[in-house]
């Protein structure tokens, strides 16, 4: 009953009011103090002289502390412990905190920040690709090399043979709330930490080094973010240490944000990659084999950018089986930001990669794009993974079979394939179902008409040009660090039937509490507005995973589900006990709860169970089955199945000037059984859009001497709100997950953001228009990019 | 300085820093923070309020307003939205309904905007709401939102009538008091609507101590028309402007439709625009091809002259010390006059290039050329080479083609990180061929286009 209902997002009356509370929203005791960094002018480089002295000088500042100042450990990273909170000497980008000004003001820390005296001296800093290759720049000893197949045989036997590169821009997250934390210290030297984070397990861990004390000392509570994107994963790390460490030193609440250009000229974005390939294909458009060399620039630090450029790998295969292939990665180190979780996760990267070999496969045919895209999917999964109606498939609840372990739609009626398809990490593809959501699309979007509607209307115009395209995405769901795939839940229900749930994942706007009440609402047979949703705290639920990788529903929803049945199991025993009857006979529903003849309100069953002294609170806990993963050798199980979705884009483009626009999408995507239509829908308009600004108007920009001149909304353009498309229909393809996931829903954070991948298609289609070569579209297709192809495309 | 103004229906007085804006105050003195702040430079909107005055409602970013321009005002902030009863405002209401917050952070900005447009019957959405920024939702739900709350009917509570408040020496209410004032003071900062001092205090984080503020002055703000002249005091906002230009020179309109956001352009103002001097500030380019006067005035001393003149290098205009923009004329007239804005993004972005073209053609030959651009030098500048190509040849596409050459001569544009030079002298050299193509009945403009 509240599983499947398109209810509002649980803070959506919050929002609307003002009442909702971010970090810099909370009410702080008297004495509050406010940091700041001061950074770095310079990219690489010694800094040889700080003189702090006219810091300390200015009005309202309490303390300025250096690395040396730091009691314990001065390390922020994620990972390999090569990101100090404040630099020791050697400065590695522009930007890099050098010291931390305690104030009694965010202005006056700010002001302080840029008062100190530095001498560097400074350093060639390695910026490019091509310095960080001339230099060996890397991480890891050398290229990641993942293959399957004999790659150099297919390719010198085939009839066909294309090679060229893509270079696409890294992202700005611009999460319209700024990095924040809020530190509270405590008796006996415990800390408490606020912080806008996705990864609040991760935030205590960083404190508790930084300030010598075991885990236990230190409780991290996150409410909500105003928006993550991934920006969230790592990056506020230094924001709650810096405040934590202050806070210590001083025994004052201490609170860091950022302001936007800090926050933008310090954290790290999406990571920018040059990819380039070698295909061989015959006359159908079919690939015979396939080498992609994806170079990736992931600034100063490691962070994360094993995972992101393992991800990149693991998407070149997209949505087409590649008998050979061989994918060639490299994790460049340059004096830049250093690059970081971003919505899909070098997934987009990788994905683009491949789609581009399409199209240029196309062109180089003569062929219809989404033809030479059809011919190179993977085998459907048997069944065909078909939709019951997925149109309009009522909401009004989930019927029995898509129940977890009770599924009879999959399997059983046709003997497999002699052979399943694998990708290129050696995974079989079981799970695939693009064919026929392609068909449905294709067809509800009118394409093939249209295309020729767009050809006419192209032939008639001398100085603006309609495109239109096509584009698949299958995303791999799980964290491919196996460990990460856990997660646990606290569930307790008082006396009066109310329920207090709490699990490991963050509320960044994704409306993964909604989901996730309504999971708990469902198992209890009450109303979602009787379940409590409250703070992430890793005092309730330890040892969490960030909330990332599409995975906070899958994983969090079955902790919670788990938590709620034992309770529920618990209450059941009790009142079948009580009835004289079996467990069997107990039935929770409609707010009710049934026992034989018998019923009950859930209140009056929860104070029955009390005065029986039933313990009605719970863990619960779920790790993803069957994953099995070796990224050294790329080859396993590293997803427990594949998010899916397609779309058409429909676009303009001035041939005199480059400007361009988004006339209509149209989207149809894989969302399993929904678990909530509505915020299901948000997921994909939203990141649909936030895709398509990554590839057309989001550039970063940096000046030869390292320093981001895109560091604020005046210079870096996310799109605005004419930049949706005029036309935008989006559909969920509905049907159940073939994986035992909570309800069959599937994971949809991230994979609708590949789908903006069309739009860009769609312009290099426009330009294509403009002249006989291939457009060889650059991205970010900015209105200059646009340009520089109408001239490629006529030269 | 003493100022007097209303909150959400409450009178109150501050003595105000002059620099302090509306947003810290109402977040670190007030505890009211449902207003945001998302970039504190006026470009994501998480900060925007309903601010009226004589002009009726409008929208304004509160981070780069200052306490001292709220004067005789009254300010309704995401608090003062809902009804006093706890009932939502049908925005509100529409944006639950609509799914239309996700992360919630810009949603009272939002809000805030949609309840300004709703309360002036406005229906263009993505122009009352080009100035909020939302990274989630892709701002579909949230148009379905306000096109939900549109006919519904503006509650009651939500009407403001300023207070009266007596003279304040801070913001002089007529031209001469402020001239003597500023010619008394040539080292103060006029600050008009803020939307580019506003940074120097937020960004540059630069003390301001000696400031008069313009937003009270009568004769700034005077909008007069005569046959053939438009006048606008140099205090008059963009949005103002807008709306008086629309009938006699719709490009320009809807290149300034574009200029800003309605909350900027609701503050900014089209002295502020002139006198700033930037190279790419977009009334200049449209004005100069306009062949506009500027006025100015040194204490009881005026002058005037051609906007051109005014613009003398990058950082330098020809206003002496203590001297002020008091406005600016141009003809109503000039049915050929075109403006082209090009930026990385359509709305709310910084022009790389804004070129305005008004050549007139009679007979078939072009017998006058006026043609200014913004981003191709460090000055808005004229492009007389291009011109001289222009006058006295035939209307035709050779004509265009040669004459385009000239933007070379005329122009060595920088690269930044709006565009290259390249770029920025390749698009100049095409705008005249759009130029041309409009005027030949061709389809030029992608926004005209639908699926």
């Amino acid at each position: 009953m509240s599983v499947a209902k398109p209810l509002p997002h649980d803070a959506a009356a919050l929002h609307v009011t003002g009442a909702a509370r971010y970090i810099d929203d909370i009410p702080t005791p008297a004495g509050t103090l406010h940091l700041a960094f001061g950074t770095s002018e310079i990219a690489k480089g010694t800094v040889e002289h700080l003189d702090l002295g006219p810091v300390r000088d200015c009005a309202d500042v309490v303390a300025v502390l250096r690395a040396e100042d730091l009691p314990f450990s001065n390390d922020v990273s994620p990972s390999i412990h090569d990101e100090p909170l404040l630099a020791t000497g050697e400065v590695h980008y522009l930007g890099q905190p050098l010291f931390l000004v305690i104030a009694k003001s965010h202005l006056a820390a700010r002001k302080a920040a840029g008062a100190a005296k530095v001498i560097y001296a400074e350093e060639t800093p390695i910026l490019t690709i091509e310095d960080a290759l001339a230099k060996e720049s890397r991480f890891e000893d050398g290229p990641r090399i993942w293959a399957k197949g004999d790659v150099d045989d297919a390719l010198g036997r085939a009839a066909h043979r294309l090679q060229d590169e893509i270079n696409m821009g890294g992202q700005e997250h611009f999460y319209l709330e700024g990095q924040a934390a809020l530190a509270l210290p405590q008796e006996g030297g415990d800390m408490v930490v606020h912080s806008s984070t996705q990864h609040p397990t991760e935030i205590q861990h960083k404190v508790a080094d930084a300030l010598g004390l075991p885990m236990h000392s230190v409780r991290c509570e996150v409410r909500r973010m105003g928006g993550g994107f991934g920006g969230k994963e790592s990056q506020g790390n230094a924001l709650a240490v810096g405040c934590a460490v202050a806070a210590r030193l001083t025994g004052k609440p201490c609170k860091m944000r950022y302001d936007r250009d800090d926050d933008m000229m310090i954290t790290g974005k999406r990571h920018d990659f040059r990819i380039s390939y070698d295909v061989g294909f015959d006359a159908s458009g079919r690939i015979d084999g396939i080498t992609f060399t994806q170079m990736t620039r992931c600034g100063w630090a490691l962070d994360l950018s094993l995972p992101v450029a393992d991800r990149a790998m693991l998407h070149a295969d997209n949505a087409y089986h590649l008998p050979a292939v061989r994918i060639t990665s490299h994790r460049l180190k340059t004096n830049t930001q250093s690059a970081t979780a971003f919505r899909g996760f070098g997934g987009p990267q990788g994905v683009l990669g491949i789609e581009r070999v399409m199209d240029h496969i196309a062109a180089d045919l003569g062929l219809d794009p989404v033809v030479v895209r059809q011919r190179n999917y993977y085998d459907e999964m048997e069944g065909g993974g078909l939709s019951a109606s997925h149109a309009s498939r009522p909401l009004e609840g989930i019927s029995e079979q898509k129940k977890p372990g009770t599924g009879t739609r999959f399997g059983g009626q046709h003997s497999p394939k002699p052979l399943i398809q694998t990708t290129p990490y050696h995974m079989p593809v079981k799970d695939f179902i693009l064919h026929g959501m392609t068909d449905a699309l294709l067809k509800s979007s009118d394409y093939d008409e249209r295309r020729r509607t767009i050809a006419a209307w192209n032939s008639e115009q001398s100085i603006l040009k309609k495109g239109i395209a096509f584009s698949p995405v299958k995303f791999g769901i799980s964290f491919t660090l196996t460990h990460l795939n856990q997660a646990g839940a606290l569930v307790h229900v008082y006396q009066d039937g109310s329920v207090h749930m709490n699990h490991g994942g963050t509320e960044m706007g994704q409306g993964l509490f909604q989901k996730i009440a309504q999971v708990a609402a469902h198992r209890f047979g009450i109303d979602a507005t009787q379940v409590k949703i409250t703070a992430t705290d890793t005092g309730k639920v330890p040892n969490t995973s960030a909330t990332a990788a599409s995975s906070g529903t899958d994983l969090n929803g079955m902790a919670v589900a788990n938590a709620c049945d034992v309770i529920r199991d618990r209450i059941a025993a009790c009142l079948a006990e009580l009835h004289q009857t079996t467990v069997e006979d107990v039935r929770f529903d409609e707010g009710k709860v049934f026992v034989g003849a018998a019923e009950m309100s859930f209140a009056e069953a929860a104070q029955t169970a009390y005065l029986n002294r039933v313990s009605l609170s719970a863990t619960g806990f779920y790790k993803t089955p069957d994953l099995a993963w070796d990224r050294i050798k790329g080859e396993g199980t590293p997803f427990f199945y594949f998010a899916q979705g397609v779309a058409v884009t429909e676009v303009v483009i001035d041939t005199l000037t480059g400007e361009n626009r988004i006339l209509r999408t149209d989207v149809l995507h894989d969302a399993g059984a929904s678990l909530n239509e509505a915020i299901d829908v948000g997921q994909i308009e939203g990141g649909y859009v936030q895709g398509a600004g990554w590839l057309t108007t989001e550039e970063l920009v940096w000046d030869d001497k390292g320093r981001l001149r895109t560091h604020a909304p005046a210079t870096y353009k996310i799109p605005a709100c004419s930049d949706r498309p005029d036309i935008f229909n989006v559909s969920l393809w509905d049907a159940p997950n073939p994986a035992h996931t909570i309800y069959r829903s599937k994971a949809v954070g991230e994979p609708p953001f590949m789908l903006g991948i069309s739009a860009f298609l769609a312009l290099s289609d426009a330009v294509s228009a403009c002249g006989p070569n291939y457009p060889d579209l650059q991205a970010p297709a900015t209105a200059e990019e646009v340009l520089r192809a109408v001239g490629r495309a006529r030269a | 300085m003493d100022v007097t103004f209303l909150l959400n229906g409450e009178t109150v007085q501050v003595d105000a820093d002059p620099t302090r804006t509306l947003l810290d105050w109402l977040r670190e003195d007030r505890a009211l923070c449902g207003t945001k702040e998302g970039c504190n430079e006026g470009d994501c909107g998480a900060c925007t309020v309903l601010v009226t005055d004589d002009d009726g409602v409008k929208s304004l970013n509160a981070c780069i307003l200052f306490l001292p321009q709220l004067h005789g005002r009254a300010v309704r902030t995401i608090e003062g939205i809902g009804g006093p009863d706890g009932a939502l405002h049908p925005v509100q209401q529409a944006m639950v309904d609509h799914h239309g917050s996700q992360c919630g952070f810009c949603t009272p900005g939002f809000v805030a905007a949609m309840a300004a447009g709703h309360m002036r019957g406005r229906t263009d959405h993505d122009d009352v709401l080009a100035g909020n920024l939302c990274r989630c939702t892709g701002y579909a739900p949230i148009i379905r939102a306000a096109e939900a709350a549109q006919s519904q009917p503006v509650p009651d509570w939500m009407i403001d009538t300023p207070p009266k408040v007596g003279p304040a020496v801070f913001a002089p209410e007529n031209l001469d008091a402020l001239a003597k004032w500023y010619a008394a003071h040539p080292d103060a900062t006029l600050v008009a609507g803020a939307t580019d001092v506003g940074l120097w205090v937020t960004k540059q984080l630069r003390d301001l101590s000696d400031v008069v503020f313009l937003n009270r002055c009568k004769e700034l703000l005077e909008v007069k028309e005569d046959a053939q002249t438009l006048y606008f005091g140099a205090a008059v906002t963009m949005t103002t402007v807008l709306e008086k230009v629309a009938a006699f020179h719709p490009s320009y309109a809807e290149m300034i439709r574009r200029y800003g956001s309605e909350h900027v352009r609701n503050a900014a103002t089209i002295g502020g625009n002139i006198a700033n001097g930037s190279p790419i500030g977009d009334n200049p380019p449209a004005l100069i091809a306009l062949g506009a006067t500027l006025h100015l005035r040194h204490d009881s001393k005026t002058r005037e002259l051609p906007l051109e003149e005014f613009f003398i290098d990058y950082g330098s205009q020809d206003r002496g010390p203590g001297e002020l923009v008091t406005g600016v004329t141009l003809p109503k007239s000039a049915p050929d006059l075109r403006c082209y804005k090009i930026s990385k993004r359509f709305d709310q972005d910084i022009s790389a290039v804004c070129g305005c073209f008004n050549i007139t053609v009679t007979d078939g030959l072009i017998t006058e050329a006026r043609i200014a651009f913004g981003g191709m030098a460090g000055t808005p500048l004229r492009a007389k080479a291009v011109e001289a190509l222009l006058v006295g040849k035939p209307w035709s596409q050779e004509t265009i083609t040669q004459a385009a050459a000239g933007f070379a001569v005329d122009y060595a544009p920088m690269s930044d990180m709006r565009a290259s030079a390249e770029y920025r002298l390749h698009v100049a050299q095409n705008l005249l061929h759009r130029y041309f193509g409009e005027r030949e009945g061709h389809a030029t403009n992608v926004l005209e286009v639908t699926s």
